[in-house]
């Protein structure tokens, strides 16, 4: 019978099937943070239990870690004892970490991928919602609270019910300078933050096809916001491509082997799915979230909407309070509103690409006067050290801005990068909550190339049009 | 885990859409390496004036007035009341141990986030999905009447209203089960660990590059 990728995956990974519909779900990869394991090594410290199969975990500290003075060690107790925590965890169950002084150390998501951790095909869980990433190696990735980590670490299985598999296409050419991250605003303004609830995302079509690895982990990153288990693009040669001689990949006759199965990972041409939408690349601009919830999102060109135009009371209210904690009027245009800090990073646009695509916007120009703090902050370590190679970190230098050390940073602000009240960002992090980048503090969501080209205007402009006359 | 299995409680209502979890525990008390402790946190920046660290003695600092969990007559809920997509955005499990640590044990809402849905039942806490008409009648209720309670009963999946009205959840069977008895289910997949085996030499067979 045809399948969809998701199915073939999931089949793949079935060590049981319970009489309620369940399944135990065998997990080939667990990355590990500092932020959601603590409390799962207790449990298994209590429990006397060991990891059942040590070399699948790999764990690197990112949320809670400075992304200055590095050499000076964490100076905050709290986030250091975390962080010591993990140190002493993996070094107790014999789990690899890329420490803070390895040069493989990063954002979980981007440090996996880098590292070969992530194979097409696998399952794969993290104790972060962000794990939905991974999906763009046709993986089935998914995040998990901490009950669950310690669940995967002692077990290497996960209790799960089938969710349903909605397929979203986004058929013909992007126009220049849209993104994986355009793309996925777009589509989570259009389904809402719950309409991939209950089902596993395919992304397909042309213009998804079209996509670098890159674009395809920033897309399936945001899956998560519009609150689907986890997104996943069709296994091609741009997969088998970017996997091969990485660290963990599989050499020789196994790589062969392994490539010959990849092969296989998509959905059969007849494959049915529980839903079908279809999006055309030509309607998709360059993206701006204006609210304080992802699906909150228009494109460049239009203005803050109006209360009395939602579909509902709910969504009336949401959109009023929205309007009132992010201080914007309605009726608006995106392009007027200033900005006074922007964050180019996290795992959703902290990949060289992402870095290339700013530098590019922000080269041989200054930061505008009324942005306070312009920060650029690679992924991983070796996104950082790609960067120094391109030469990018001297651009980025000479405009003004800051280039940091490789974490979360500002995309979740536990350390001391963040917004204070009232100051507004442009930022290619994933999430727009409120408080999220520091209590009081207002995120917009955008592209890195229009995140470095609203460090450079002091406020949001449509890149399709900017800086070919003006250099404004 | 503490079982769950019935409960009579007050109701506290939560009149706004997509909750997520950042609002339900702020990062800067994600530091903790502990699992309990998160209560005096729960909703913290609508919940208070000033910034909350952790460790912080929460007694004296100051309350926003307009927020529902600072009315008195919301004192000692144990039953949030809720609208859709409740706990959506970051899988933190520390949002329903700040929840339980509050003192709330059930959570009514017309549609959850999967991993915070799936993490309540992780921590005795049953999130209860419900029609949005009923919802809406809820939170009617619950407005109108002051000391306005819900009795809940896992084993017959029944919400009870004063009225005496009641209304019917749906529950998975498996994690009913483990709810009512408390039951830790890495015990029950490690009965498995001769299908766990198997299913490793099978793949060590069939993907090598994986093992
Ligand atoms: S970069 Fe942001 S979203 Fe990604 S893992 Fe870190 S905190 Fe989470």
């Amino acid at each position: 019978m045809a399948q969809t990728l998701f199915d073939k995956v999931w089949e793949q990974h079935i060590v049981r099937q319970n009489d309620d519909g369940s399944v135990l779900l065998y997990i080939d990869r667990h990355l590990v943070h500092e932020v959601t394991s603590p409390q799962a090594f207790e449990g298994l410290r209590l429990a006397g239990r060991k990891p059942w199969h040590v070399s699948a975990a790999v764990a690197t500290p990112d949320h809670n870690v400075p992304t200055t003075n590095r050499d000076k060690g964490i100076t905050d107790p709290v986030s250091r004892t975390q962080v010591e925590a993990l140190d002493s965890n993996c070094a107790e169950f014999g789990i690899t970490e890329f420490g803070l002084d390895d040069i493989r150390q990063g954002v979980v998501h981007v440090m996996g991928p880098e590292q070969g951790l992530i194979l097409p095909g696998m399952t794969v869980v993290c104790g972060d919602s962000h794990t939905s990433t991974h999906g763009a190696f046709g993986s089935i990735a998914m995040g998990i609270g901490t009950s669950e980590v310690e669940h995967v670490l002692a077990t290497q299985c996960l209790i799960q019910k089938k969710p349903k598999v909605m397929r979203i296409n986004v058929e013909g050419d992007l126009s220049s300078g849209i993104t994986g991250k355009d793309i996925a605003l777009y589509i989570i303004g259009k389904i809402g933050t719950a309409g991939g609830t209950g089902y596993a995302l395919e992304f397909a079509g042309a213009a998804i096809r079209s996509l670098s690895m890159e674009a395809r982990m920033s897309l399936c990153n945001m899956a998560i916001e519009a609150g689907a288990r986890c997104g996943m693009v069709a296994v091609d040669d741009m997969t088998i491509d970017y996997v091969k001689a990485r660290p963990y990949a599989p050499r020789g006759e196994l790589w062969e082997r392994a490539v010959a199965a990849w092969t296989e990972l998509h959905s059969d041409a007849d494959a049915v799915f529980d839903k079908e939408l279809t999006f055309h690349a030509a309607d998709i601009a360059p993206q701006v979230s204006w609210g304080t919830s992802p699906e909150m999102e228009l494109p460049i060109t239009a203005s803050v909407p109006n209360p009395d135009d939602a579909r509902d009371e709910v969504q009336r209210e949401g959109w009023q309070r929205a309007l009132a904690y992010m201080d914007l009027r309605a009726g608006m245009p995106l392009q007027q509103i200033t900005i006074d800090k922007v964050f180019i990073g996290s795992c959703t646009n902290g990949r060289i690409e992402d870095f290339r695509a700013a530098a590019a916007m922000v080269k041989g120009r200054r930061v505008a006067d009324n942005v306070k703090l312009a920060l650029a902050v690679p992924g991983s370590g070796l996104v950082k050290q790609q960067a120094e190679a391109e030469g990018l970190d001297v651009i980025f230098h000479e405009a003004g801005f800051e280039w940091r050390e490789p974490g979360c940073s500002m995309c979740l602000a536990m350390n001391a990068d963040r917004l204070e009240p009232g100051e507004r960002c442009a930022s290619t992090s994933n999430r727009n909550f409120e408080g999220r980048q520091g209590m009081g503090g207002r995120t917009h969501l955008v592209s890195p190339a229009m995140a470095a080209a609203a460090a450079i205007a002091g406020h949001f402009v449509d890149i399709r049009s900017w800086g070919n006359d003006s250099g404004e | 885990m503490q079982a769950f299995t019935k409960l009579k409680g007050l109701v506290a209502p939560m009149d706004r859409a997509n909750v997520d979890t950042d609002a339900i525990i702020p990062k800067q008390f994600l530091k903790s390496i502990k699992r309990t402790g998160y209560g005096p946190f729960l909703f913290d920046e609508w919940r208070y004036e000033d910034c909350g660290e952790p460790g912080m003695d929460c007694t004296n600092r100051p309350l926003r007035a307009d927020f529902v969990l600072n009315q008195p007559r919301y004192r000692g809920a144990q039953i949030l009341l809720a609208r859709e997509n409740f706990g959506c955005g970051s899988s933190r499990e520390h949002a329903p141990w700040a929840i339980l640590d509050y003192g709330f044990s059930c959570v009514i809402a017309p549609s959850f986030a999967d991993i915070f849905y799936n993490n309540c039942f992780k921590n005795g806490i049953l999130p209860i999905v419900l029609d949005d008409k009923i919802v809406d009648q809820l939170f009617a209720d619950c407005l109108k009447r002051q000391g306005y309670s819900l009795e809940i009963d896992l084993e017959s999946q029944t919400v009870c209203m004063p009225s005496g009205q009641s209304v019917a959840f749906e529950v998975d069977a498996f994690r009913k089960h483990c709810l009512l008895n408390g039951l830790d289910d890495i015990a029950l997949t490690l009965a498995q660990a001769d299908a766990i085996r198997a299913f490793e030499d099978q793949r060590n067979d069939t993907s090598p590059w994986l093992s």
